[in-house]
């Protein structure tokens, strides 16, 4: 069923107006979970009246600019100072060693696994170009550039490590001592004897090499953060652009050597994130050892150049795979050796092993792939670290996965869907225990490929393909799983030193009646305040717009881990509902006292607690909280006072699954290539609000393409950027991207509180293989094996030419 | 030292004069001298267009407009498009079809909407699209952006249809 049909449009102006299509049946409870409610954040944000860091006024605060390292790798031999610190408006120019030597370090507790410090300033060399060395504050942002550029550092420049073809170089230099062969993390996660004899007997085997280049998440915010000490609360306040503040103030309080509850962190409104703000920034710790020391407000605003090539990247991998499959294309083993390029940096706290952990574990996906073997390690280089962005690794695996399905197809002369058909997990073959370990719980992943496969027929594409108008056209279909809400019995898996998973929340009804409810979780753009109060309206039965959720301060929410891998919906949302249950609980205890009945015998109906079968005797839940804050002493048996209930979560990890199909065109003449149109089908369970879901699916696929056809961080060979701004860093507009058909199925999930699965990253995790797919099928006349993205118009070309093979784009540098 | 100059500007209607330098963008005027901090900076390179006001009526760029180039001039803000609590149409639309996400791209964006909606064009998709890909949004992959114009564009000509006589 197509949501955009069946959904009701509420009314944008009078939101509480908007009706589940339910709540006209009779008998049957309004809800507003799975209602299209306009969203609560979106009146602040369209009057420019969000508030984002640098949208807090402080005329006052020192800003603070960066000296960068100009080169990819040397050993700073001097810097000075004096220039600088001499200049107008100019407070301070602060060194590694002015700070006292501070540094962060991501810690994974495995023997395949090396520790590497990440210096908050760069000591005694630098490892990418960008990396920060100096520091300078200064009256105001213009003033504090000026100065940066009157910083002198001298480097001795050294050769760097920049592809995957430098690695094992005994030519380059060492990038982190304690890796002397450049390997931080060399995971061997499965292995199986029998896997080279099923190999040496299938009758196909498919030895391949896929790559992905390296790109970044550029959320439109870049970081930001304005860190001041207070004296009265003896804390250390720090306002920044993140998904994660609780794992911002344990960076600082470990960075700093200080107590957790000395450091408070405050996350405003956050311009996107898309994983590339949940990890702590060093900039960041540093503004705040600055305003520590200075005992004065100092703030910094990352410019898009330093976003581009000085904060966080991505997916910068390479798989060497072998897949045998029988004559009827069934897999019958897999085997990967999976290396990711991961910069210079093992970035705090889940360090450099997310990726290649998670390439590893998951790349089976929907599919039955018999014997498996994996190894992932993680290389340094001499670029800017890699943090998890939107995906992390699946985005590759699923492209990996759906290009062997097309591979073998064409080898046995199957057609595309039906080899899928073959190898997908059936659903009677549910709970699925696969041979990288993990259960598979219920999901749809034949309906959705069928689904699929219907739409694609509905919408034409077949009769398009067959135009003789000059251009190219062809179709990817692909299917795969996400999966989301890891809690920390999978994160412990994963034998980080800091272990994500589970979270707290707290519901709170105030005397008029309304309610405030804290998370963890850290929303920044999926409108949690809009479905958190949908899930606590249907326990409380009170209007949504009675509950404000409080989000991303350390000093409101309990211990959190915040906003990352598809969780918060599930995991904070979760426990946003076990906690509403305890307050109703409260609620029907109360309602009982003062109605003389037996709680058992209340029910919450409307705004109201009334008693079960006679409903003239109720009370507004108002009346119940006004009673409870200004006449306790009318209410003999309650022994605590208050309206108040906190709730946990942590569920062991689900998966949503989604099937995508890409129509692309090709413009023979010129390589141009563009998505015309683009079909989703996706179950994340029960869906909490239609509208939200889709504008995660859509934005996800819109990033996809964009790792597709369009983005890439490149370098020059002595390891120069050369992709600083949005001229060279392209981020898809609205002309490359098309409307996206979303289509739901709805495999509820028993393991979590609301029925729900996470869905943040399915969109981005598909688009890649499903545009790749389609590019080779419109190429199919010139024998295209395209195994790489981005795919640029010139790789296009090279097909049509005759000029390619899939060997032969390596890495840039 | 500084090159400082007094400049007077109307924005949003209301009379301002200002001791500027003469390298202060007119975003940074608007945002940290009058408070109007609405308008969002995605890039400083002109590329993003989440800064984007319009100048005189037309959409402008405001990382790439110096304080001082607004002399005698007016301009409008995001701040300026609702009455009140009160959304205008195009809000209300963008709202309508979740044509924002983390919003910090959205108040280009309805500017760039009302200087295209000042034209009174005939609603063509396409040609949204092509208006639309002057800024940059990470979050909502466009459509309800370029669904939201496209409506508001159909509602005011018919409404103008209406007070004809």
């Amino acid at each position: 069923m197509n949501a955009e049909q069946a959904a009701s449009q509420p009314d944008a102006a009078e939101p509480n107006t908007a009706i589940d299509a339910q709540a006209t049946e009779p008998d049957k409870p309004k809800r507003w979970v799975g209602n299209r409610l306009p969203r609560r954040e979106d009146p602040r944000m369209l009057r420019g009246s969000g508030r984002f860091v640098d949208d807090i006024p402080d005329p006052h605060a020192y800003h603070l600019a960066f000296v960068r390292s100009p080169v990819a790798s040397g050993r700073i031999t001097e810097i000075l100072t004096e220039d600088a610190i001499s200049m107008p408006g100019v407070v301070a120019v602060l060194t590694s060693a002015d700070l006292g030597h501070p540094s962060l370090t991501a810690v994974l507790e495995r023997e395949e696994f090396v520790p590497t410090t990440m210096p908050l300033l760069a000591k005694d060399r630098v490892r990418y170009a960008g990396e920060p060395i100096v520091a300078v504050v200064a009256e105001n942002r213009y003033l504090a550039e000026d100065a940066a550029d009157n910083v002198w550092v001298e480097i001795e420049e050294m050769p760097p490590v920049l592809s995957l073809e430098d690695l094992g170089r005994s030519d380059l230099p060492v990038i982190h001592d304690e890796a002397p062969d450049g390997v931080l993390v060399d995971l061997q996660m499965f292995t199986d004897d029998l896997l080279d004899d099923v190999l040496g007997s299938a009758p196909l085997v498919l030895e391949e090499i896929f790559r992905s280049g390296r790109v970044t998440a550029a959320p439109m915010e870049s970081r930001t953060c304005r860190a001041d000490w207070r004296d009265r609360d003896e804390q250390l306040v720090l306002e920044v652009s993140t998904q994660v503040p609780h794992q911002v103030r344990s960076g600082i309080a470990q960075a700093l050597g200080v107590p957790e509850r000395k450091v408070r962190v405050i996350a405003p409104d956050v311009g996107g994130g898309f994983g590339l703000k949940c990890v702590v920034g060093r900039e960041e710790v540093v503004a705040a050892a600055i305003a520590m020391r200075m005992r004065h407000a100092v703030r910094w605003s990352e410019d898009r150049q330093e976003n581009l090539i000085a904060s966080f990247h991505g997916r910068e991998q390479e798989y060497r795979i072998r897949a045998g499959f029988d004559d009827e294309g069934r897999f019958v083993g897999l085997e990967a050796d999976i290396r990711c390029n991961i910069g210079a940096y093992s970035v705090y706290p889940f360090s450099c092993a997310v990726e290649p952990l998670m390439a590893a574990t998951e790349l089976p996906g929907v599919y039955k792939v018999g014997r498996y073997a994996a190894r992932a390690r993680g290389f340094a280089s001499n670029k800017p670290p890699t943090a998890p962005y939107r995906g992390v690794s699946r985005p590759q695996i699923v492209l990996v996965m759906e290009r062997l399905m097309d591979k073998a197809a064409r080898s046995l002369g199957l057609d595309r869907v039906e080899i899928r058909r073959r190898n997908t997990i059936q659903p009677d073959d549910f709970p699925y225990l696969g041979p990288n370990g993990i259960t598979y719980e219920p999901g749809s992943y034949v309906e959705a490929l069928e689904l699929c496969a219907a739409e694609v027929g509905k919408a034409g594409w077949r009769e398009q393909c067959e135009r003789q108008d000059g251009l190219l056209r062809g179709i990817g279909i692909v299917n795969f799983s996400e999966r989301t809400a890891y809690g920390t019995a999978t994160m412990g898996m994963r034998k980080m030193q800091m272990t994500p998973g589970f979270e707290v929340s707290h519901v709170r009804m105030d005397a008029s009646g309304d309610v405030v409810v804290t998370s963890g979780t850290c929303g920044h753009g999926q409108g949690h305040e809009t479905t958190f109060a949908q899930i606590v309206a249907d326990v409380l039965a009170i209007s949504p717009d009675r509950i404000k959720l409080r989000q991303g301060d350390t000093d409101v929410t309990s211990f959190g881990w915040g906003t990352f891998a598809s969780r918060s919906l599930v995991i904070g949302g979760g426990s946003a509902a076990v906690a509403a249950r305890r307050l109703a609980d409260q609620l029907r205890e109360v309602a009982a006292e003062m109605l003389e009945a037996e709680p058992t015998d209340i029910e919450l109906v409307d705004g109201h607690a009334q008693v079960r079968g006679a409903p003239d005797a109720r009370l507004t839940i108002d009346e119940i909280a006004a009673t409870v804050h200004f006449r306790s002493h009318t209410l003999v048996q309650r022994e605590e006072q208050l309206l108040e209930a906190r709730g946990s979560a942590d569920p062991p990890g689900m998966f949503s699954n989604a099937a995508h199909a890409a129509l692309v065109e090709v413009d023979p003449g010129t390589g141009d290539a563009q998505v015309v149109d683009y079909i989703v089908i996706e179950d994340c369970g029960v869906v909490v609000n239609p509208m939200i879901v889709d504008g995660q699916v859509r934005g996800g696929v819109a990033q996809g393409i964009g790792s597709a056809l369009y983005e890439e961080m490149s370098y020059s060979p002595e390891g120069q950027p050369l992709t600083g701004t949005f001229m060279d860093y392209m981020v898809p507009t609205a002309s490359e991207i098309p409307r996206v058909a979303v289509h739901h199925l709805e495999t509820p999930c028993d393991q979590t509180e609301t029925g729900a699965k996470g869905m943040g990253e399915g969109g981005t995790i598909g688009a890649p293989a499903a545009v790749l797919s389609a590019l080779n099928d419109a190429l199919r006349d010139y024998d295209a094996d395209i195994d790489f993205v981005p795919v640029r118009p010139a790789d296009l070309l090279a097909v049509l030419e005759g000029t390619s093979n899939s060997e032969r784009r390596l890495e840039t540098a | 030292m500084k090159d400082q100059h007094l400049v007077s500007l109307t924005v949003n209607g209301r009379e301002y004069e200002l001791v500027v330098e003469s390298r202060k963008t007119l975003a940074d005027v608007l945002r940290s001298d009058l408070g109007l901090t609405g308008t969002h900076l995605g890039c400083e390179h002109g590329i993003c267009g989440a800064c984007t006001v319009l100048l005189d009526g037309e959409p402008v760029r405001s990382c790439l407009v110096f304080g001082v180039q607004a002399d005698g001039r007016k301009v409008r803000t995001v701040e300026s498009l609702s009455d009140g609590d009160e959304l205008n149409d195009l809000q209300q639309a963008f709202s309508r079809h979740h044509a924002l996400q983390c919003g910090f791209c959205t108040p280009g964006f309805l500017m760039l909407g009302e200087a295209y909606l000042s034209t009174d064009p005939e609603p063509d998709r396409e040609e949204v699209r092509e208006v639309v890909s002057a800024n940059l949004c990470r979050c909502t992959g466009y459509q309800g952006i370029v669904d939201a114009v496209c409506e508001v564009a159909e509602m005011r000509r018919s409404k103008d249809r209406e007070g004809t006589p």
